[in-house]
């Protein structure tokens, strides 16, 4: 299962790629094969407020219904509004086209605490 | 065994298809020929602006057309009445015939629900004494026979448990704290009460971790809603040490009945503590399932919630039985459900319990338990069983090692089972196991039955090693084959439409 090594990780499987001060957060690709088909993804507004650990939207696939949990406290600065039609880009490709929201992170260190490529690779057992 | 052959009722020649709709099935003109025609003159009394300007467009059919249209429809049905129906947390049991007999007396057919008390007092006797019974079954003081299902049940309790508190000036509580394993209807139903859901993961075994609810409880508690035996079909065995916390820190305790097939005669949630519960009676006493039901929920609770009932209850005086008159238990929620809920339903039922007696209903929990323990065995032999034995009246399997070594899921061994002529068991639930079957086979079923389940599991996962492909298909002999469910739901289409 693909974990690409210079992403951040959440116990939860969401993964979060830092640029600046930005975060962008999506699901791994793990998370969205165990899903199975994604069929609607309900996401924050820009301009919302994210806590850390927090859940700033849902997912829904045709087996489950899962929240999704901020890896960071921070502000969305951007939506992936394609989801909203094509939520299947979460399945396809889940570190790119499938990016759900882009956050201005509060404290940059806070992304020290999430897990490495390696850890949670080990995590999904692989 | 070869199950590409269409199924036996194809060999009858008619066999179930999918049917043209009515209006695929019209034809201008043909119509029922018995229905009167009205006279030419028939709309002249109505001012023209006001009459269609178009005909209404409802299909022409003849009587026989329809009849077969309909027959036909039926014959796609799969219910208890036509096969095993191992659905987990759903106790699809099978509905013996004599309840349908009690419910069909006109002197409760006939009777109008908003007859005098006088002229009711058969119907009336009959639910008071179902009143008392359920008590008795659930260890409570006072049952409601209102709602309508088993959610309706649980939003009832919880706003009991709401009143209770803010009779007493707790203000503070709106926590309602869930297990990860429990039913979706617990958030929902805590959702729905205004209180916020607060999710406390399982303990290893599969039950409460004791732990981890203490920490979860406190102040804003309100109710920590249980379901015993769990959706995983496991008794839960620190259920005193998680009462005794829940009520140290001012909580109350609600109990999920949907599982009460397991534990009749033997487990009475009023005993261990439990304030307030529901009991499905279209799962646990036999009355249909499924469908839409009908369904009834009736909320039973102890001493201290008595007084939040919902009215109108089934009294006795010394003129005889009668409900509640307005105003009668102020305190009392109101109504959940217009007139007494489903009368029908609750006639069934008690129809059940007359039947059975307290020791016809202790043998239905342990045939139950039986049953599911021995398939659970046989299931094991083919599947992984996460968790220890023994279980109650359902247990979880999972495929996790077949798709570890296929690629087949649960999702196409579900499939495939309806090739072999079963309707699938639950899957994918609950949540915290993976790739879950989740199987019960009720009391009703004979040791055959529960060996052809279990063959017919066990030929799908050798099937998956020498043909994966084939089980990734199915079904292959049903009237519809594998639904593209993502399309479904991403793009549904809601409307039949002629131009298809």
């Amino acid at each position: 299962m693909d974990v690409p090594d210079d992403l951040h990780y959440t116990p939860d499987h969401e993964w979060l790629r830092r640029a600046g001060d930005e975060g962008t957060i999506g699901i791994t690709a793990y998370a969205a094969d165990e899903l199975g088909d994604v069929v609607f993804v309900e996401l924050p507004k820009t301009g919302g407020r994210l806590e850390s650990g927090s859940v700033f939207g849902t997912i829904e696939s045709v087996k489950t219904a899962s929240d999704l949990y901020a890896p960071v406290t921070g502000e969305v600065t951007a939506v992936n509004d394609a989801l909203s039609s094509t939520p299947e880009l979460v399945n396809s490709d889940p570190y790119g086209e499938g990016w759900m929201i882009r956050v201005r992170l509060d404290d940059g260190s806070a992304v020290d605490a999430l897990e490495d490529a390696a850890a949670y690779r080990t995590r999904i057992g692989g | 065994m070869t199950i590409d052959a269409p199924p036996a009722a194809t060999a009858r020649g008619a066999g179930p298809a999918l049917q043209p709709t009515l209006a695929e099935l019209s034809r201008p003109g043909r119509g029922g020929g018995k229905v009167p025609h009205p006279p030419s003159d028939a709309l002249d009394g109505i001012p023209t602006e006001l009459r269609r300007a178009s005909p209404l467009g409802l299909p022409e059919l003849n009587e026989p057309a329809v009849i077969r249209h309909f027959v036909n429809l039926s014959q796609l049905n799969y219910s208890v009445d036509a096969g095993f129906y191992p659905l987990g947390s759903c106790t699809m049991k099978f509905n013996p015939k004599v309840n349908e007999w009690a419910a069909r007396l006109h002197g409760f057919t006939q009777l109008h629900p908003l007859s005098p008390d006088q002229l009711a007092q058969g119907t009336l006797e009959l639910m008071f004494d179902l009143q008392s019974e359920l008590a008795e079954i659930g260890g409570m003081t006072a049952v409601s026979l209102q709602p309508a299902a088993g959610a309706q049940g649980e939003l009832t309790g919880i706003l009991m448990i709401r009143a209770y508190h803010q009779a007493r000036g707790d203000d503070d509580r709106r926590d309602v704290i869930v297990p990860d394993s429990s039913h979706g209807t617990n958030p929902a139903t805590a959702s729905m009460a205004g209180a916020r859901t607060v999710t406390v993961r399982s303990a290893p075994d599969g039950g409460v971790d004791l732990e981890v609810l203490r920490r979860a409880l406190g102040p804003t508690t309100a109710a920590v809603m249980l379901t015993n035996p769990s959706t995983l079909g496991l008794f839960e065995r620190r259920i005193e040490a998680l009462l005794e916390a829940v009520h140290q820190a001012g909580a109350l305790a609600y109990m999920d009945g949907a599982n009460m097939n397991a534990v009749l005669g033997r487990f009475r949630p009023g005993d261990a503590g439990f304030d307030v519960m529901h009991l499905n009676l279209h799962k646990t006493f036999s009355t249909p399932h499924g469908g839409g039901g009908p369904g009834a929920g009736p909320v039973a609770c102890a001493d201290r919630l008595a007084a939040y009932l919902p009215g109108p209850l089934v009294v006795r005086d010394e003129a005889g039985y009668r409900l509640e008159r307005p105003g009668e238990r102020p305190t009392a929620i109101g109504r959940v459900r217009a007139y007494q809920g489903n009368v029908g339903v609750l006639v069934r039922a008690y129809a059940y319990l007359r039947a059975h007696g307290a020791a016809g209903l202790r043998e239905v929990s342990e045939d139950a338990v039986l049953a599911a323990n021995y398939l659970r065995a046989r299931i094991g032999e083919g599947y992984q069983l996460p968790f220890g034995g023994p279980c109650k009246h359902e247990f979880v399997a999972s495929a996790s090692a077949l798709r570890r070594d296929t690629g087949v899921r649960t999702l196409d061994v579900a499939k495939r089972l309806i090739d072999h002529g079963f309707h699938p068991p639950t899957i994918y639930f609950p949540l915290i196991v993976d790739e879950c079957l989740l199987i019960e086979p009720t009391e009703t079923e004979s040791v055959d039955t529960l060996d052809a389940f279990a063959e017919a599991m066990l030929a799908i996962a050798r099937e998956a090693y020498e043909d994966p492909d084939r089980v990734k298909a199915a079904p292959s002999s049903a009237p519809v084959r594998r639904l593209d469910e993502a399309s479904a739901a991403r793009q549904p289409r809601l409307r039949w439409s002629s131009a298809r």
